[in-house]
């Protein structure tokens, strides 16, 4: 077969080829992992409920709503129910102040607002400093405190938070994104 | 104040080439004398700047609305080589000597994936139009301001006795493995 | 060239990364640790090959004036397809390379190899050289991942043999220009001396 000369209507025919041919394999492939994906974030989202809030009866994602933050976005508050009775919130809250910018964290508060447990769901920080976050040594420190009457900033700030070694802005980010969570549980009138 | 954190951030703190690696094939092919690295970042600013804003436009007006986001790479990367062609045929036309001063480079831009790199970035940030091209402009500076230094100090080394196995690429890469560690006394700025 | 030289190529005498000093990008920002390196090698190997087969294929019907744009569309499709694969099924390894696999598009390996290789060789000539290609990057990324967690932090594939921190800046940027600098001269020294 002799090579195609380029005339403009060969490249013409040849590239809207192509390109029709790509665009209907991605959609195919799109369609196909879709599901997938969504059930592979879903299935994270609840890993991480269960893992804040004791244990429930009710289906959180179902329950889920949303309440305004102090910025003008709104966060996601998945109630966590055992026969009908609240037993906590499991909040997704984030910050955009970390060192590489978005953090995720889904933080369980009780209903009378100090904090059971937290799990980070996105990061994307330094490799062996910032992303200590994720480990109990820091995140643990959280547990129990209600932030009320814990001061929400790093000790270098005059805070109460042990902040990870040389990873003080990391720190500083993951507890702006807790007070943001409880902030805005506070103004949603949810106690 | 927010722009301003911006270009900080993306200048000295997240250089692009330092800290993220966007870029770094022309950052060790170009950085042999300061003039051609001067050049190259000035092509490589206009098609940032440029590219950033079409993607942008692109991605909100084209991709969300249709729900077809999945199609970003293959849209962005397109875009980016028709862009680089276009400006390559109006420079061309419009202002000889400067096609004449960047005309070597443009052709290079479209597989440098500080392109792609900050136009993807920028939708991943959720920056609006207006920090979308600044940081984009601020990337830009930050990939110069790499390439003029490491530039610089080739210059210097080419008068050195450098051990054999050493020269050319592995020599450099090094280099830039201190420029990035002196680069990372910035990150208490922010 | 016989097959097998063919098949070989790759992880030697032509190695991507560490002869041909291509797709530097990708190999200092996802080699942080072994098991990121070989994930990226993979992703690439994959679109490596896919790319080569379908261009070789359709070599004799593009114009030669949109070679590069028909080449782009063929690469893109590709990566968005791994793209895609990895978010639903490693979802875990796609946050950790992150950006770098879309921009597996702009990896100068997989277009160099589409102009120099597939459009002007047989389907499975093609097949094989995206095979040895690919396999000879996931190497490379491979063992400078390995260099760089064991230094940095005391563990390859994530056991740990070296009890404490490890000397962090390897793990960090300025490690990975570094590791890579010393690995090629290396290479550069065994190949003179051979």
């Amino acid at each position: 077969m002799a090579k195609t000369e380029s005339t403009f209507k060969n490249m013409f025919l040849v590239l809207s080829g192509i390109s029709l041919v790509a665009a209907t394999t991605l959609g195919f492939v799109y369609e196909k992992t879709k599901v997938p994906i969504e059930q592979t974030n879903l299935n994270k989202k609840l890993d991480a409920i269960k893992q804040v809030v004791p244990s429930f009866t009710n289906n959180p994602t179902d329950d889920m709503f949303l309440l305004p933050t102090d910025e003008g976005d709104s966060l996601e508050i998945y109630p966590a129910k055992n026969n009908d009775e609240i037993v906590g919130y499991a909040v997704k809250t984030y910050t955009n102040k970390g060192f590489s910018g978005y953090v995720g964290l889904i933080v369980g508060f009780k209903p009378e607002g100090s904090i059971i447990n937290i799990a980070v769901l996105q990061q994307k920080e330094t490799p062996g400093l910032g992303t200590k976050m994720a480990e109990p040594q820091f995140k643990d420190q959280f547990n129990g405190k209600n932030p009320s009457s814990f001061a929400m900033t790093v000790k270098k700030d005059g805070g109460q938070v042990d902040a990870i070694t040389a990873a003080t802005i990391s720190s500083r980010a993951f507890c702006d994104a807790i007070q943001r969570a409880y902030n805005t549980l506070q103004k949603g009138g949810l106690k | 104040m927010e722009y301003i954190l911006i270009i900080i951030s993306a200048i000295f703190v997240n250089n692009v080439v330092l800290a993220q690696f966007l870029g770094v094939c022309p950052f060790l092919g170009v950085s042999n004398k300061i003039t051609t690295a001067l050049g190259m970042t000035g092509a490589v600013t206009f098609v940032i700047v440029l590219a950033t804003m079409v993607t942008y436009l692109i991605q909100i007006y084209v991709l969300n609305k249709l729900g077809i986001a999945f199609m970003q790479t293959i849209t962005f990367i397109l875009v980016i080589a028709a862009l680089v062609q276009m400006v390559e045929i109006i420079l061309k036309k419009v202002s000889p000597p400067l096609y004449q001063a960047l005309g070597i480079f443009l052709p290079l831009i479209t597989t440098n994936c500080a392109v792609l790199g900050v136009a993807i970035l920028v939708i991943q940030k959720n920056y609006n139009l207006m920090q979308g091209v600044v940081f984009g402009a601020a990337t830009a500076v930050g990939f110069g301001l790499a390439l003029v230094i490491l530039a610089g100090i080739r210059e210097q080394m080419e008068l050195v006795n450098i051990p054999k196995g050493m020269k050319g690429v592995p020599i450099s890469l090094i280099t830039a493995g201190i420029l990035a560690l002196a680069f990372m006394g910035f990150a208490g700025l922010v | 060239m016989n097959q097998l030289q063919n098949f070989t190529k790759g992880f030697f005498k032509e190695n991507p990364i560490l002869v041909l000093v291509l797709g530097t990008c990708p190999t200092l920002a996802t080699t942080s640790s072994a098991i990121n390196g070989i994930g990226m090698g993979l992703a690439t190997t994959f679109v490596l090959i896919g790319s080569n087969v379908v261009i070789s294929m359709l070599a004799k019907i593009i114009p030669d004036k949109v070679r590069i744009p028909a080449f782009i569309v063929v690469i893109a499709s590709f990566v968005t397809i791994i793209d895609l694969l990895m978010q639903a099924y490693v979802p875990s390894l796609y946050e950790k390379l992150g950006i770098f696999i879309p921009l597996i598009v702009v990896n100068c390996i997989v277009l160099g190899r589409a102009e120099a290789f597939a459009c002007k060789n047989t389907v499975l000539s093609s097949l094989i050289d995206g095979v040895g290609m690919g396999l000879g990057f996931a190497m490379a990324l491979g063992i400078l991942g390995s260099i760089r967690e064991l230094i940095g932090s005391g563990s390859i594939f994530g056991y740990k043999f070296i009890s404490g921190d490890g000397i962090l800046v390897f793990i960090l940027a300025p490690g990975a220009f570094i590791a890579l600098g010393y690995l090629i001269a290396l290479i550069n020294r065994i190949r003179k001396a051979n």
